[in-house]
């Protein structure tokens, strides 16, 4: 199932900021797939650019942030060049949203009876009680007891935990192809991170949802996706299956990402860190976004680009693995 | 005087807030008053120069004791023991000076707290002056240096505003200006929380080299339980206002006792599931109840697989079991062997 056609394809997506001292690049080259039930995790820290991506897939980039080139397209289908109202038919009926704050995501003045069968009619041909019948199974689906009841309250009548539900009921109402799902488990609490984490998962092998999902929790990841991109100043500095890129990173940013994600097993009297910080849009260096802080840096990582390429199991950008000589998206 | 080895006690703190409605609405309507116990009988002490933290989900508390401990919050009823000194007991704001500026708190959020028009060097200076501790110009700018040298950042830096730093150098400024008027002991809330993790490292790593260079004592509050494992001592685990279980951070995670320590233990996303575990691990279902209404007896037992008629009845107190403090009936009558 998962090496079917990918559903999404991004390549070289660029994302841009003008600004009154040059335009900025937020998003740089940014290529990536997803297959139908696959669930690719974006990981970075705050400005890598992983957010941006995922905006600009389902065309809510704000302005003055734009796409500056490259192409998405979904199914085979182009999709960014579409016009607002062919986009905002997309939205929701093929790609569903869930972000990070589950309050400013539901209008509080309505139950959320009325928001689900609201978002149901809007993109499927249902009729009123066929849509509410639609509205009480997307709230059982989510896990969501006593839904028969709760199909009539308000947003402020359920806790932090129940509210991220109701989210994640809003982006399945039309059954889309593609979640885009950013940081859905900021949740309050950790038990309930666990619960849409397997609720997350449970979507990719029962419908066949492909997820992308934005976090910056590598453990949320490591438990929820099958392939991880890892962004650094706008770009994807490698990508892989899961497992390879927790246990043998090749990229040098990933490899300290991974082992300075503190443990609960074996105690430290360091944690392992990162010198330095991630540059800002305004000064990224020269060759390797990375090469500043990098360990391992040299001569060419100051002057040239590198593009990701093969490396041990996993792609990366980063000329420790030229030698491998092997075009990275043939 | 000889130095005490006891820091800092805290004695069955209680917090409560008034979270009545309305006047009108309890004069018309007949509505009662209503109190949230923030905490309800929180007791444990620090040993100086260990770090002891506090981990739970949002609401059981443990940022409450933080500001009690420091004097944000006042007590409802309780006691907080700082170096023998009840802090109860100091009313007027000029007793309490002196113990203030060996106490000092860093925040969660390093945009929140800094002021935003002011230069690093007067933020990282305040305390100082708020005490005053240095009256001299000069002497003030070459300590605000060494302070900032402290924490990794350049002297020139104090001429710069907050805005011009990222996260993580936001709360080294934080880390700075609470080191300023050189306290004993360091209250930090969720000082990684808004950090990428690499950065959280970094941060981490600083609070435990000053700790050790500096002799200076933390309480620490968290709800990241692996930052909590890595940079604690020992470790006090929060649920709706109590604390469930104490015990030496590796005793904790090698051998939880209550079961709501096992069930935040279990529910931390593992960077090397099992195999085939995509999407199988199916975590506990439950959330913490409402602290307006908490369950009667053990708070925790409508979630808890082990509650019988005496935990739903009978609110059992933090006693030892083995090397660690445990809250609950099923642990202290042995019905619930360790894991």
């Amino acid at each position: 199932m998962r090496n079917s056609e990918p559903l999404l394809k991004v390549e070289n997506l660029r994302v841009e900021v003008p600004t009154k001292r040059g335009t900025l690049v937020a998003v740089d080259d940014v290529s990536f797939s997803i297959a139908p039930g696959e669930v690719l995790g974006v990981v970075g820290e705050s400005g890598a650019g992983k957010s941006l991506t995922g905006a600009a897939i389902i065309g809510l980039l704000e302005p003055p942030l734009r796409i500056a080139g490259g192409r998405i397209a979904l199914a085979g289908r182009r999709i960014d060049t579409l016009p607002y109202e062919a986009m905002r038919r997309i939205r929701g009926k093929e790609i569903g949203a869930i972000f990070q704050d589950p309050l400013t995501s539901l209008n509080p003045l309505f139950t959320i009876g009325h928001q689900l069968v609201e978002t149901v009619r809007t993109h499927l041909d249902l009729g009123p009680s066929e849509a509410r019948a639609r509205a009480l199974s997307l709230l059982k689906e989510v896990g969501i007891a006593g839904a028969d009841d709760r199909i009539a309250h308000y947003p402020h009548q359920f806790s932090g935990g129940m509210r991220q539900r109701v989210i994640i009921a809003l982006a399945l109402a039309a059954n889309p192809r593609l979640i885009i799902a950013d940081e859905p488990t900021t949740a309050p609490d950790v038990s309930i991170q666990a619960q849409i984490i397997a609720l997350l998962k449970r979507l990719g092998r029962d419908h066949g949802t492909a997820i992308m999902l934005v976090t910056h929790d590598m453990r949320v990841i490591a438990e929820t996706a099958h392939r991880v991109a890892v962004m650094y100043a706008g770009r994807i500095v490698e990508i892989g299956p899961v497992r390879t890129i927790v246990e043998q990173p090749s990229h040098p940013y990933t490899i300290g990402l991974m082992a300075s994600i503190p443990r609960t097993a074996g105690r430290r009297d360091r944690l392992q860190q990162i010198d330095g910080t991630m540059p800002r849009l305004n000064a990224i260096p020269q060759g390797c976004p990375f090469n500043p802080r990098c360990i391992e840096a040299f001569d060419r990582c100051r002057r040239e680009r590198p593009d990701l390429m093969a490396a041990k199991a996993t792609e990366a950008a980063c000329w420790l693995y030229a030698d491998a000589k092997q075009p990275a998206h043939a | 005087m000889p130095e005490r080895d006891v820091l800092l006690e805290v004695n069955d703190l209680e917090r409560h807030f008034d979270v009545s409605p309305p006047a009108l609405e309890r004069l018309l309507r007949g509505k009662p008053r209503l109190a949230l116990k923030a905490l309800d009988g929180v007791t444990f002490s620090i040993k100086r120069g260990e770090t002891f933290s506090l981990v739970g989900e949002s609401g059981c508390g443990k940022t409450t004791v933080a500001r009690c401990v420091v004097g944000l919050y006042r007590p409802t009823s309780g006691h907080i023991v700082f170096d023998g000194i009840d802090l109860g007991r100091l009313t007027r704001r000029k007793a309490m000076a002196p113990i203030r500026r060996r106490m000092q708190m860093i925040f969660q959020d390093p945009y929140a707290s800094l002021n935003p028009r002011w230069r690093v060097r007067k933020i990282v200076a305040e305390p100082l002056v708020t005490h005053g501790l240095m009256a001299d110009k000069a002497e003030l700018r070459a300590r605000v240096a060494e302070l900032l040298e402290q924490v990794r950042l350049a002297p020139a830096d104090g001429d710069k505003f907050p805005h011009e730093f990222s996260g993580g150098q936001r709360q080294r400024i934080s880390i700075a200006r609470a080191l300023a008027a050189d306290p004993e002991f360091l209250v930090c809330d969720e000082p990684t929380s808004a950090l990428d993790v690499s950065v959280q490292a970094q941060i981490l790593n600083l609070m435990k080299d000053l700790q050790r260079r500096l002799r200076l004592t933390y309480l620490f509050i968290s709800h990241n339980l692996s930052v909590i494992y890595q940079i604690s001592d020992r470790i006090g685990v929060m649920y709706l206002g109590r604390l469930v279980e104490v015990a030496t951070a590796d005793r904790l995670f090698a051998a939880p006792r209550h079961p709501y320590t096992r069930l935040l233990l279990e529910t931390i996303p593992r960077l090397d599931p099992p195999d085939g575990a995509l999407g199988e691990r199916e975590p506990v279902a439950g959330e913490v109840p409402n602290p307006i209404a908490p369950p009667s007896g053990c708070a925790f037992h409508p979630r808890c697989p082990s509650a019988n008629e005496r935990c739903r009845q009978e609110r059992p107190s933090l006693l030892a079991v083995g090397g660690t403090f445990v809250a609950c009936h099923a642990v202290q009558e042995g019905r619930l062997p360790p894991a």
